[in-house]
């Protein structure tokens, strides 16, 4: 756990020395305030789904944008000799990298609550449940791409190379129910299945379903513990 | 303190370190000697956890490197090879993150950052950036963060590698008072470096060890050869190797022609004296002597003939 908290702390304090961190959460803070103001006052709802759809549009650019250098740059600079001498396992590693990976995310998902603010002033009759079961996929959704860039993040030493993969294996998840139509029958319940959309919809809708956290948690899971494996395979190499 | 046995590792089908086994006591300077690709940083790599051995083990005290790796990086200090840090931390927070996955905090973390500053002479840089600082302080900060646990082991790979003269002096001297309470074990591929800060050399060649011993162990166990280097005019290439049927003594090392000239090297065991017979063959085959000196081996002739390095002075068969 101490270690987690080492590893967690360097990699927040690094997104924070270089300008990365800031202009992530400026710029992010910017494109979904445009988006969602240019379409919010011409609907005319009192709810939050047009940031809902937009947010995991720009999560597709930024997570693995942010995501990945985590690993891929201590590959490169030969710091990852470092780390991995030290006495920590390698999960922890990975976890407390994941981690500050994460808040960053969640930093910038709360940039957003201002447009909860304005939908408080203006709208009425306001589901405020779906706008927090919102929130908790939209955060979910962001622990996964996040999971999904520290992946990509491992693969490789060239960062370049770790966004590319990161942002195509992302785009996978966020495409899939969305060529359902190309898919066999068959096939198409359990495409419909992993793809993020279809349980993101569910919670933007107000439904906190156990089945959606768990699909949630557990691809969250699975690209951590693979990711595990692949800085231990360095042992091996 | 530190017992290898049958250590060997594989990249594919290159056997990069080939079952090799040494131990190594508390408080020594152990120097890891070989040519650039003998096997030293690999080996160095498995002794602290960073590969798993293709075969063999490293036991430190009563753990195993296979089965209690973190314990054993627990005692270790790391200095890995061409010293990577993270240019965008400062001194002490670096510093302070190697403390914390040490469990160093507090006031713990404060008195340890003092004796690692002392030691490493940083006192001007704790509050820089890493990378705003010179070559011979990153060394230093690196050496001070494998420090900072005051580990009973310290393995540095090439740890002067890249620093002017006067910072290798005092790395060196640094490494030399560490020594006198820790297990230090460093490689180089420069001899002279190894030669001034070591109490003990184990030359690696091949992924094979070679050699093991304190400097004079090894220049003495080589001392039964003396060489005599030769200079002769008038003379023919075939006639210079029918010497060794008149001459059974001695050995032909390297035969280099310089337009007329030929310089000899030769080798012949000590307690025979050649000399008098090589003046009567040359007098024989009409040759013109114009140089003849007896030299004894030193370390660097001893490496050299270790580790076969294929250059003008390799073995002419």
């Amino acid at each position: 756990m101490n270690n987690i908290k080492s590893i967690f702390k360097k990699e927040l304090h690094s997104f924070f020395t270089s300008p990365m961190a800031y202009i992530f959460l400026v710029v992010f803070a910017l494109i979904n305030g445009y988006f969602f103001n240019i379409q919010f006052f011409l609907i005319n709802e009192s709810d939050l789904r047009v940031l809902f759809g937009i947010v995991p549009l720009v999560y597709l650019f930024f997570i693995p944008a942010i995501s990945m250098g985590l690993i891929s740059r201590e590959k490169s600079l030969g710091t990852i000799e470092i780390i991995s001498t030290m006495p920590i396992l390698e999960r922890d590693i990975v976890i407390g990298k994941y981690l500050a990976g994460f808040v960053l995310i969640l930093l910038g998902l709360c940039s957003t609550l201002i447009h909860y603010l304005t939908l408080c002033y203006v709208g009425t009759s306001i589901d405020h449940g779906a706008v927090f079961t919102g929130y908790i996929g939209l955060a979910l959704l962001g622990g996964v791409y996040t999971a999904v860039s520290l992946f990509a993040s491992s693969l490789t030493d060239n960062q370049v190379i770790a966004f590319i993969i990161g942002i195509a294996i992302v785009l996978m998840f966020f495409m899939m129910d969305k060529l359902l139509f190309f898919m066999p029958s068959s096939m198409s319940g359990i495409v419909q299945f992993l793809s993020t959309d279809f349980h993101l919809s569910n919670m933007s809708r107000g439904v906190l379903d156990t089945r959606n956290l768990i699909y949630f948690g557990s691809v969250i899971g699975f690209f951590l513990s693979i990711t595990t494996r692949i800085l231990e395979s360095r042992k091996w190499s | 303190m530190i017992q290898i046995e049958n250590l060997s590792k594989n990249y594919g089908d290159v056997q990069a370190v080939d079952s090799i086994s040494f131990s190594l006591n508390e408080s020594e300077i152990v120097g890891f000697l070989g040519a650039n690709g003998a096997g030293k940083s690999t080996t160095l790599k498995m002794i602290t956890g960073y590969l798993s051995p293709s075969n063999g083990n490293v036991h430190v005290g009563d753990k195993n490197i296979i089965d209690n790796c973190i314990d054993i990086q627990k005692m270790i200090g790391y200095l890995p090879e061409l010293n990577p840090l993270y240019a965008e931390m400062k001194v002490h927070e670096y510093l302070k993150f190697h403390a914390s996955i040490r469990e160093i905090t507090g006031n713990k973390f404060n008195e340890a950052l003092k004796r690692v500053v002392k030691e490493c002479s940083l006192q001007g840089v704790v509050h820089r950036t890493i990378g705003n600082c010179s070559k011979g302080y990153k060394q230093r900060i690196g050496l001070a963060a494998a420090m900072i646990h005051d580990p009973k082991i310290l393995i540095l790979d090439e740890p002067v590698t890249g620093l002017d003269p006067n910072q290798i002096v005092e790395i060196r001297s640094l490494i030399k008072k560490l020594g006198r309470e820790k297990l230090v074990l460093m490689s180089s591929h420069i001899l002279q470096e190894i030669q001034a800060t070591v109490d003990r050399i184990i030359i690696i060649d091949k992924g094979k060890i070679v050699a093991d011993g304190t400097s004079e162990e090894l220049i003495s166990s080589a001392q039964g050869v003396k060489q005599l280097h030769l200079e002769i005019k008038n003379a023919e290439e075939g006639s210079i190797q029918d010497m060794k049927a008149t001459i059974p003594q001695v050995n032909i090392k390297s035969i280099k022609k310089d337009e007329n000239r030929f310089n000899i090297d030769l080798e012949y065991k000590s307690g025979t004296d050649p000399r008098e017979d090589i003046f009567k063959h040359a007098v024989s085959q009409s040759w013109v002597i114009t140089e003849m000196r007896v030299s004894e081996k030193n370390l660097e002739d001893i490496f050299r003939n270790l580790t076969n390095t294929s250059d003008e002075g390799a073995p002419n068969e």
